[in-house]
């Protein structure tokens, strides 16, 4: 079996950020990842980031990935294990992998769960078509393995996945049919919005996925007009000449882990789905298991990171390690995060993590 | 409306719209982004103060058009791809817009391309006068676009015509 001091599951933004403030401190450090490259979602983002200008802003995720991705390898006390699944977490502490049908235990001291969402679905006649994907598949099938997944998409939901996907499919030379949204608003920034809208993408607010049809593959959607309160409206309905449908109805945290170590979960709607109760040090009613980005509520790479940073250098505090500005550091952190989702945009989040604060 | 269907209307436009004597006196920017988001770059890329300070990070750009010479440094920076440079000193009856532009192939100095307007809609022809890219631009190019003068508060995008 193999030892370690904090081990951290998920190489996204929020692993790796977690991994390079705890090894500052001076903590020894296994990051985990299935993926065969680090940066987890932020490695399909071409596009330039929102943010302050601390937080990287107008950089693409795929740049920050990169450069995090090669600090972490370049940190000798931070051990890479990729295309290495944790499949458990025992009452001993012990965590399970399996890396090249490999299957490995390590006992970590402190556990961080950086493990990300996973994208929800849809339920509609047909929906098992070859030819309906989620988002984000669609968006790593372009954007990491350049392959196209169709000639004409509709896309379903025009928050900032679905709306930021249909431009890189464009930027692709994939067609996008239209943008339906079943709420009677955009949800995502309307900077992104108006981008698609000008290069020739219709948005259908208050518009929902009737059914797909075709033989053996999808060969078309019926889309439908909702009412005020979100009912269909007879004679709404229309058809769109499309092979790809794309579902980009939001994430819910993968949570699995924190189940089976026995974290108090919340379901919290505002946050995605259920997630973990944790106190302001980010450590759940476990102790000893840290959470940071969407496994602990589906929000942005920013906050991620922020996340990410403060719970590795908890964790690290945790095991006696220490700096001179160690406070100075994290009440920085605290800040600019409570500035991040101080906005409008953030009521949300805010809202969300109210409920999920252990007392 | 922007929150239905992405496209800003015409009040949202008069809010951030240079007046015609500044637009008479040469470039300047003009920043269509309407929504509290927590986003800044634009003020911080500005070195000619001519962008409020933000007091909050989800503050929307304000932009002082008599401050502003137009240089462009704010369109380049902005995610949202939300800045435009608009120049009624460039001819006669013709007008510079400068947009961000990210799909490829760029168009060529000298195309005569169809000026496609907020909506997506094609509003009239331009001509591309100019093409800036290049590492620093990080694969957001800026692309120069002549435009009859009545059409520069118009035209956003474009698309090159198919060649047969
Ligand atoms: C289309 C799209 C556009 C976006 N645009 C923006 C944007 O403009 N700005 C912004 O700030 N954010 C954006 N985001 C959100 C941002 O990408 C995520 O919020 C962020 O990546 C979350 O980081 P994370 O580290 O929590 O999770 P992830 O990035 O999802 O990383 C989780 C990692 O954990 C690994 N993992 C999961 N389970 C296991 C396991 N059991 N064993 C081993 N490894 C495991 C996964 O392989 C993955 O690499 C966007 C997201 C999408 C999908
Ligand atoms: S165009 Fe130049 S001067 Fe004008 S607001 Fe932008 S950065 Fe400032
Ligand atoms: S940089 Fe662009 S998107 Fe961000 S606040 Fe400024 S104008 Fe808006």
């Amino acid at each position: 079996m193999k030892q370690t001091e904090i081990c951290i599951v998920g190489g996204g933004p929020a692993g790796l950020t977690a991994a390079l403030k705890a090894a500052a401190l001076g903590a020894a450090v296994t990051l985990i990842d299935r993926n065969d490259y680090l940066g987890g979602q932020l490695i399909k983002q071409t596009h330039r980031f929102f943010g302050s200008k601390q937080q990287r802003a107008s950089e693409r995720g795929i740049n920050i990935a990169r450069e995090l991705a090669a600090a972490v390898q370049n940190e000798e006390r931070i051990t890479v294990l990729t295309g290495a699944t944790v499949l458990g977490y025992y009452k001993d502490g012990v965590i399970t992998v399996e890396q090249n049908e490999q299957y490995l235990k390590i006992k970590p001291q402190k556990i961080i769960m950086a493990t990300g969402g996973a994208e929800k679905s849809l339920a509609f006649p047909n929906n098992d078509l070859p030819g309906i994907y989620g988002a984000g598949a669609v968006q790593t099938l372009v954007n990491v393995y350049g392959v196209k997944p169709g000639n004409r998409v509709l896309m379903v939901g025009a928050g900032n996945i679905g709306v930021i996907v249909s431009y890189q499919l464009l930027q692709a030379g994939v067609e996008v049919a239209a943008i339906i949204e079943a709420a009677p608003a955009i949800g995502a920034y309307w900077v992104h919005a108006s981008k698609v809208v000008r290069a020739g993408v219709p948005i259908y607010t208050g518009h929902t996925i009737k059914r797909a049809w075709g033989e053996k593959e999808v060969e078309g959607a019926t889309i439908i007009r909702l009412d005020g309160k979100w009912q269909p409206v007879p004679g709404s309905e229309k058809d769109l000449d499309v092979d790809v449908i794309c579902l980009s109805v939001g994430l819910s945290p993968l949570t699995e882990l924190l189940w089976q170590a026995g974290c108090r979960m919340r379901f919290v709607p505002e946050l995605g789905g259920h997630v973990p109760l944790r106190n302001e040090l980010l450590e759940t009613s476990v102790p000893g298991i840290y959470v940071a980005g969407d496994v602990s509520g589906i929000e942005e790479a920013s906050a991620a990171m922020m996340e990410g940073a403060l719970a590795g250098l908890n964790a690290a505090k945790a095991l006696g390690y220490d700096a001179p500005d160690f406070a100075q550091q994290r009440d920085n952190i605290i800040k600019e995060l409570a500035e991040l989702r101080s906005g409008p945009v953030g009521e949300k989040i805010r809202n969300g993590l109210v409920k999920a604060g252990l007392a | 409306m922007l929150a239905q269907n992405g496209i800003p209307t015409a009040e949202d436009l008069a809010r951030v719209r240079p007046t015609a004597e500044r637009l008479a006196r040469g470039p300047v920017a003009v920043a269509e982004c309407f929504q509290n988001i927590p986003c800044d770059p634009c003020y911080h890329s500005c070195k000619r103060q001519a962008i409020k300070p933000f007091a909050d990070i989800n503050d929307r750009p304000q932009v002082d058009h008599d401050q502003c010479n137009g240089c462009g440094m704010c369109l380049m920076r902005c995610p949202g791809l939300a800045i435009f440079v608009i120049d009624h000193t460039y001819g006669e009856t013709e007008a510079l817009v400068k947009l961000p532009y990210e799909f490829l192939p760029l168009p060529n100095e000298g195309d005569v391309v169809d000026a496609v307007n907020r909506a997506g809609k094609v509003v009239g022809e331009a001509r591309v006068e100019k093409v800036q890219s290049g590492a620093k631009l990080d694969g957001t190019s800026v692309v120069w676009l002549s435009v009859p003068k009545d059409l520069s508060m118009e035209v956003r995008h474009f698309k090159i015509r198919e060649v047969r």
